[in-house]
C-alpha cells in the first residue's frame, strides 16, 4: 500500500512541469515539460500584482516565443524532445520572448532552409544535379542556380565534385533544394569547390561551435599554415593547405578539437608551430 | 600529436557511468551504460545490467527504399543479432515488442519516409534480456538525436512457484520461475508501453508486478538522468 502511494507520489512529481527559466543552461531529457514565463506569473499567488481583469477567464496575452531545435509545442507548454543543455536568447529588437533551444551532440543532419552546406554531385540528370547532403534524401540543384549561368552558358559540374550551397527549400515533406546564389544572384562564397583539399566529417556540434563568433581555433589554425577552408552546417568540412602533409594535420586536429580541452590544444599548436 | 589522439579515445572511453550494486531498497542488478562508443552509426550505447549486456547502434533519420516508405512518418526497424547463431524466430518477435515500444515513442511524424534502424547486438545473456535490450535502445535513440516525447525502460519481473516477486531475474531465476513478466514503462508518467508475459500468474500478481515495475524504472530513470548529465558535462 504504502509504495502504491509512494509510486504515484513520485511520479506525479516527475509530471509537473518547471519552469523554463530555472532549467536554463542544465541538461533535460525527452519527455520534460516546460512552462513559459508568463503563464507562470499567471498561476502564482492570485491576486498579488495588479493585473488587468479579462472578460474570457482562459486566454492570457501570450509573450511570442520561438521554439527552437529540440523543443515542440505541446498545448501551451514546450515539450523536450532531444537531449541536451536548454538554451535561451534574449530578443534583439525588444518584442517577443527570444528564443529557446536545446543544445544536443548529433551526427546526423537534417536539411534546415538557409543553412549553408557542402554537398556531392552524385547525378546530373536533365536539368538538375542530384547532391548528396548527408540527410535522408539527396537535394536537387539546378544548373541555373549558379552565377552566371544561363541556358546557354551551363556551369561547369561533374559527377563527384564538391558543391557549397544553400538550401531554399527544406521541409519533412519535400525533397530539398539547393542554390549555389544568394538573393541578389550573385556567388558570395558558393559554387563548386576548387582541386583537392581534403574533406571529412565531424559532429555538428563542432561545427556550430566553429562557426561562433568567438571562436579563437580558426584563427589559431591560421596562424599554424595558411588554408583555405569551407564548413558545412551537415557536418562536412573541406580544408586546403600547401603541402598534403600539412592538410592532414590540419584534418587530425579540427576531428580531434571535439574532445581537447583549450590547453591541450594550445599545447599541440606549440608543439606544431617549431617543428 | 599521437598523444593526444589516444586521451581523446580514453575520455571517449570513460563517458560511461555505473549505479550501485544490489542494495536493500532495490532489487535490481548493477547497470552500467555507455554512449557514443562506435563510429559510424548516428547513434550507439553500450547497457549492462549484471552480466547481461547489449550493445545498440540507431541509424537514422537515413534513406528507405521506396517500397518501405510511409508517407506521413518514419519507417523503423529494429535488427536483434543474438550472441551466436542466426536469427531466429524468438529474435523476431523480440524485434517485434522493441519496434513497438520505439514506435509509440519516437515522434516520427517529423521525418516522414525516413528510415530509422536500431540494431542490437547481445554481447551476454544472463537473464531478463528483453529489458536490457530496451533500455539500450533507448540510450542510443537519444545517443542519435531522434525526436522522442519521452524516455522508456524495460523491467521484467520473475514469480516463483511460492508467489515471492523477483526483479531483474538472472537467467537461473527464469528457468526455474512459475512466470517471467517483461514490461516496458515510459518516463512522464511511468505508463505501461508493453508488456510480455510467459507462465502462469493470477489477476492480482499482475498488478503486484507492474507497481513493483514502475518502483523500479524510477531508479533505471534516474540512472539515465545521472548518466546524460555526465555526458554533456564533459563538452
Amino acid at each position: 500500500m504504502a509504495e502504491a502511494a509512494a509510486v504515484v507520489a513520485e511520479s506525479l512529481a516527475g509530471g509537473r512541469a518547471r519552469a523554463a527559466r530555472t532549467v536554463l543552461d542544465q541538461v533535460v531529457l525527452p519527455g520534460e515539460e516546460l512552462l513559459l514565463p508568463e503563464q507562470e506569473d499567471a498561476d502564482g499567488p492570485g491576486g498579488a500584482g495588479e493585473r488587468p481583469l479579462r472578460l474570457n477567464a482562459g486566454a492570457r496575452a501570450r509573450v511570442r516565443v520561438v521554439c527552437g531545435p529540440g523543443l515542440r509545442r505541446c498545448g501551451d507548454r514546450l515539450l523536450v524532445t532531444k537531449c541536451g543543455r536548454l538554451r535561451h536568447k534574449e530578443p534583439g529588437g525588444g518584442s517577443g520572448g527570444g528564443v529557446y533551444w536545446v543544445d544536443s551532440q548529433q551526427k546526423r543532419y537534417v536539411p534546415v532552409k538557409g543553412d549553408h552546406v557542402i554537398g556531392i554531385v552524385t547525378a546530373k540528370s536533365g536539368d538538375i544535379f542530384k547532391v548528396d547532403v548527408g540527410g535522408s534524401e539527396p537535394a536537387s540543384l539546378s544548373y541555373l542556380a549558379f552565377e552566371g549561368a544561363t541556358k546557354r552558358n551551363r556551369p561547369n559540374v561533374q559527377v563527384g565534385d564538391l558543391i557549397y550551397g544553400q538550401f531554399v527549400v527544406a521541409n519533412k515533406d519535400m525533397e530539398p533544394e539547393m542554390v549555389c546564389i544568394d538573393s541578389c544572384g550573385r556567388a558570395n562564397g558558393m559554387g563548386v569547390i576548387g582541386q583537392d583539399g581534403l574533406l571529412f566529417k565531424v559532429t555538428l556540434g563542432l561545427i556550430r561551435k566553429l562557426l561562433a563568433p568567438d571562436c579563437e581555433i580558426l584563427q589559431e589554425l591560421g596562424k599554424l599554415y595558411p588554408l583555405e577552408i569551407v564548413f558545412g552546417m551537415n557536418g562536412r568540412i573541406w580544408v586546403k593547405a600547401k603541402t598534403i602533409q600539412q592538410t592532414l594535420i590540419l584534418a587530425n586536429i579540427l576531428e580531434a578539437c571535439e574532445h581537447m580541452t583549450a590547453d591541450q590544444r594550445k599545447q599541440i599548436f606549440s608543439r606544431l608551430a617549431e617543428s | 600529436m599521437e598523444g593526444a589522439m589516444r586521451s581523446d579515445a580514453k575520455v571517449r572511453g570513460e563517458s560511461g557511468t555505473e549505479s550501485s550494486p544490489r542494495g536493500p531498497g532495490c532489487s535490481l542488478r548493477h547497470f552500467a551504460c555507455e554512449q557514443n562508443l562506435l563510429s559510424r552509426p548516428d547513434g550507439s550505447a553500450s547497457f549492462l545490467q549484471g552480466d547481461t549486456s547489449v550493445l545498440a547502434g540507431v541509424y537514422g533519420p537515413a534513406e528507405v527504399k521506396v517500397s518501405k516508405e510511409i508517407f506521413n512518418k518514419a519507417t523503423l526497424e529494429v535488427i536483434l543479432r543474438p550472441k551466436i547463431g542466426l536469427p531466429g524466430v524468438a529474435e523476431k518477435s523480440r524485434e517485434r515488442l522493441i519496434r513497438n515500444t520505439c514506435e509509440a515513442v519516437v515522434l516520427g511524424t517529423l521525418h516522414p519516409r525516413t528510415s530509422i534502424t536500431v540494431v542490437l547486438q547481445v554481447i551476454s545473456d544472463a537473464g531478463s534480456l528483453l529489458a536490457c535490450c530496451l533500455n539500450a535502445a533507448c540510450m542510443a535513440l537519444v545517443d542519435a538525436g531522434v525526436p522522442m516525447r519521452a524516455l522508456f525502460c524495460g523491467v521484467t519481473c520473475a514469480l516463483d512457484s511460492d508467489g515471492t516477486l523477483m526483479l531483474d531475474p538472472t537467467a537461473k531465476q527464469e528457468k526455474e520461475a512459475r512466470a517471467v513478466l517483461t514490461f516496458a514503462l515510459d518516463s512522464v508518467e511511468r505508463k505501461l508501453l508493453m508488456s510480455t508475459t510467459k507462465g502462469l500468474y493470477s489477476d492480482a500478481e499482475l498488478q503486484q508486478c507492474l507497481a513493483a515495475a514502475q518502483a523500479a524504472s524510477q531508479h533505471v530513470f534516474r540512472f539515465y538522468r545521472e548518466s546524460l548529465q555526465r555526458r554533456y558535462s564533459k563538452s
